[in-house]
């Protein structure tokens, strides 16, 4: 009896100092990003591989549905109970800051010199006081897709340079039936995609209209200049007849489908078109405009350590942050998920910018210009009413695009803008 | 525990009655009455969740007040209302009424009709979504252009997309009413009928004279119940509408979406409480006034 109490005893020292070293030699961190497949494998594996250069360190990988993930992080972050590493969208950041619920960056490691001098410009934007807040793993830019089967059926080899050129090729692969209704699209439009951007900062200025003035404070674009764009936008639908809005529900279903010519995206689709059953597909950079302007827009989604990370917690963070903004987690980022890496060193490399999946979406980031939103939700309903405006109500598209301005300027003056 | 003997046993029961009594009222004050009442509070505050709140005063209800979105949706939300509650109730009667007096396949048909109730509002509203596409996945619209009938626009036209996205709510409501009215049938003694027929009194008559008197209770019962639904629809315009939340140009926007969109989309806390303030009156009220109209006299 006696030696089986004993025995008990024993065996729960031994157990408690087990469960306590692992404690004391293992620190677990907390990273949270939204779901999309390809992110969540490619979080997997620099998890995996970060785990085996620190073996002291755990990095428990949760992920939220995107419709939702602002709202449980900005629940979660006040409340402490976030993660200590989050992924979040460059506009989200000010609010955080603002709250202090984000640790700047030590400069000891994340020197800013040293990240104007690696990483590409628009990167500074997350610059407070003297150190960054947070760094992207990947950039984002626009550019055109096409369906080569479709192209080539309508007789053209090469894809379109110029906006003219496009429209001219979006009305050859445009099929109607035999009662006129669109079967099959030249180019797809919606403005709740990523059209908003498209004209936001790429037709404005190729048009010759600057979209906004005072660092995105005022809105500029229903300037005649801006008009024009609006119309050649609007005119896809309205007077060339080469595109339907809300055709086939979403444009990158339609171009999944292979019942449209031409579409306009964001790297990020790159993972999402790739082994699509049926579909031939290339890309292009962005058509230039008539006289050879181009533009892009460029986005980001950033990695920044919240204020629940501290002492060993956030030694923890800083490798962490530091390994997948590494040259290594670029590569793979761009490898899995298709995002432009945010590393000029890692991004201009001659293979990636011959590749002709990436190449374009590369060549594009140099003319990026990112739109510092308030509330980007909003500001892309306004131009969403703009277009529907004039495609359902028959207004004409200046008034239109000035009652737009009008709306995202009260946006942006009531959120504090000025 | 002396003073607990010393209680008489009417008294012990009342004692007994309030401790089984404490866990839901403490349960319903957590998690009903408080945020209700911190809504209102928020109301007049400003917060974007992150940070601390701030007093707004009276800012967020002006702000409404001159929001021409506010109104425009507070229309939409109306005459999801107007159209809903009579459109459902009418045709929720006239099949409880015929199945009522169905013998053949009575079961079978009576579950068929409860069927939609069952399904997901979500799955329901992006079946209907694909319904109303234009050509070529639409199923409504290729239908028309195999016949020969133009295009119809369901739900990119600021005029047809509410009607179109009210069909699904009030097919998906109709199992539920069918069923409440066809047990407030049941519930009318038969003998009623009976006299009446030895009377030789018309169908109609009996319809006018029995039926809906009779069915009084159950009439107001659905007229409240489902009127609520109608002011808080939000599933089936949120799930049909995600390209253009509410949209066209807000045409199908409710009340509850906007609160929604003000409040996770926006995060403006404090005016997406002030909305949330006016739905609730406006329920209050829309519930009182026809609980007035519709009670026993």
């Amino acid at each position: 009896m006696k030696s089986m109490r004993k025995m008990a005893l024993g065996l729960t020292t031994s157990v408690a100092t087990l469960i306590s070293a692992q404690a004391v030699s293992a620190v677990e961190i907390e990273y949270w990003q939204y779901i999309f497949d390809t992110r969540v494998q490619a979080m997997d594996t620099l998890i995996e591989r970060f785990q085996e250069e620190n073996p002291g360190i755990t990095v428990r990988h949760s992920t939220f549905p995107l419709a939702d993930y602002r709202t449980r992080l900005a629940a979660a972050i006040p409340a402490g109970q976030g993660p200590d590493v989050m992924q979040l969208f460059y506009g989200w950041l000010d609010a955080y800051v603002d709250e202090g619920l984000v640790q700047p960056l030590p400069t000891d490691v994340f020197a800013p010199e040293m990240i104007e001098e690696e990483f590409f410009p628009m990167v500074a934007a997350m610059k407070r006081d003297g150190a960054y807040m947070a760094l992207p793993t990947a950039v984002r830019s626009l550019a055109l897709f096409y369906n080569t089967r479709l192209m080539s059926a309508a007789g053209f080899d090469t894809p379109p340079e110029t906006l003219e050129e496009m429209v001219d090729m979006a009305r050859a692969m445009t099929v109607r039936d035999g009662s006129g209704n669109i079967t099959q699209v030249g180019i797809t439009t919606g403005m709740n995609a990523q059209d908003h951007h498209w004209f936001r900062e790429v037709l404005t200025r190729q048009f010759g209209a600057e979209p906004y003035l005072d660092n995105y404070r005022t809105v500029n674009y229903a300037t005649p200049e801006g008009v024009a764009a609006f119309e050649f936008y609007t005119g896809l639908e309205a007077t060339e007849g080469v595109s339907q809005s809300g055709f086939m529900d979403e444009p990158q279903a339609a171009f999944r489908a292979g019942r449209a010519g031409m579409h306009i995206d964001g790297s990020f689709r790159i993972g999402a078109l790739e082994g699509t059953r049926g579909l031939d597909w290339g890309v292009a950079a962005l058509p230039a405009s008539a006289d050879g302007v181009t533009a892009n827009y460029g986005s980001y989604w950033v990695n920044a350590i919240t204020n629940r990370a501290q002492g060993e917690r956030k030694e923890a963070a800083v490798k962490f942050m530091e390994f997948v903004t590494s040259e290594e987690a670029m590569q793979l980022w761009l490898d899995v998920v298709g995002e432009l890496p945010a590393r000029p060193s890692v991004a201009l490399t001659d293979e990636n910018l011959a590749n002709p999946v990436y190449g374009p979406f590369i060549e594009g980031l140099a003319t990026a210009q990112t739109t510092l939103f308030l509330d980007e939700t909003a500001q892309r309903q306004v131009l969403m009413d703009a277009v529907q405006r004039v495609l359902l109500e028959g207004m004409s598209p200046a008034d239109s695009l000035m009652v737009a301005q009008e709306a995202e300027q009260e946006i942006i003056d009531r959120l504090g803008g000025n | 525990m002396n003073l607990y003997s010393r209680l008489s046993i009417e008294r012990k029961r009342t004692v007994w009655a309030w401790a089984f009594l404490s866990v839901p009222i403490f349960f319903y004050v957590v998690i009903r009455f408080y945020p209700t009442a911190d809504a209102m509070v928020l109301s007049f505050q400003n917060w974007n969740l992150l940070g601390a709140r701030s007093w707004a005063g009276l800012d967020n209800y002006v702000r409404l007040w001159g929001d021409p979105v506010f109104w425009k949706v507070f229309r939409n939300t109306f005459m999801y209302l107007i159209l809903g509650t009579p459109i459902s109730l009418v045709i929720s009667f006239v099949i409880a009424y015929n199945l009522d007096k169905t013998r053949f396949l009575h079961g079978t048909l009576r579950a068929l009709y409860f069927l939609p109730f069952l399904t997901t509002a979500v799955a329901m509203a992006w079946v209907w979504r694909w319904f109303y596409q234009p050509v070529p996945i639409g199923l409504f619209n290729n239908i028309l252009s195999s016949v020969g009938i133009g295009q119809v626009r369901f739900l990119n036209s600021t005029s047809n997309a509410l009607p179109s996205v009210l069909a699904p709510a009030i097919w998906a409501g109709l199992g539920f009413q069918i069923i409440i009215f066809m047990a407030g049938l049941r519930a009318i003694p038969v003998s009623y009928y009976e006299a009446a027929r030895i009377d030789g009194v018309s169908n109609w008559t009996i319809l006018r004279e029995i039926t809906l008197p009779l069915l009084k209770p159950t009439i107001v019962f659905l007229v409240v119940f489902s009127s609520i639904g109608f002011l808080r629809i939000f599933d089936q315009v949120f799930n049909m509408t995600t390209n253009d939340p509410g949209g066209p140009l807000n045409s199908t926007m409710p009340l509850v979406m906007m609160i929604y969109q003000t409040a996770f989309s926006s995060y403006s806390m404090g005016y997406a409480a002030a909305q949330t303030v006016v739905l609730f009156t406006v329920l209050l009220v829309v519930s009182l006034v026809q609980l007035r109209i519709l009670r026993d006299r």
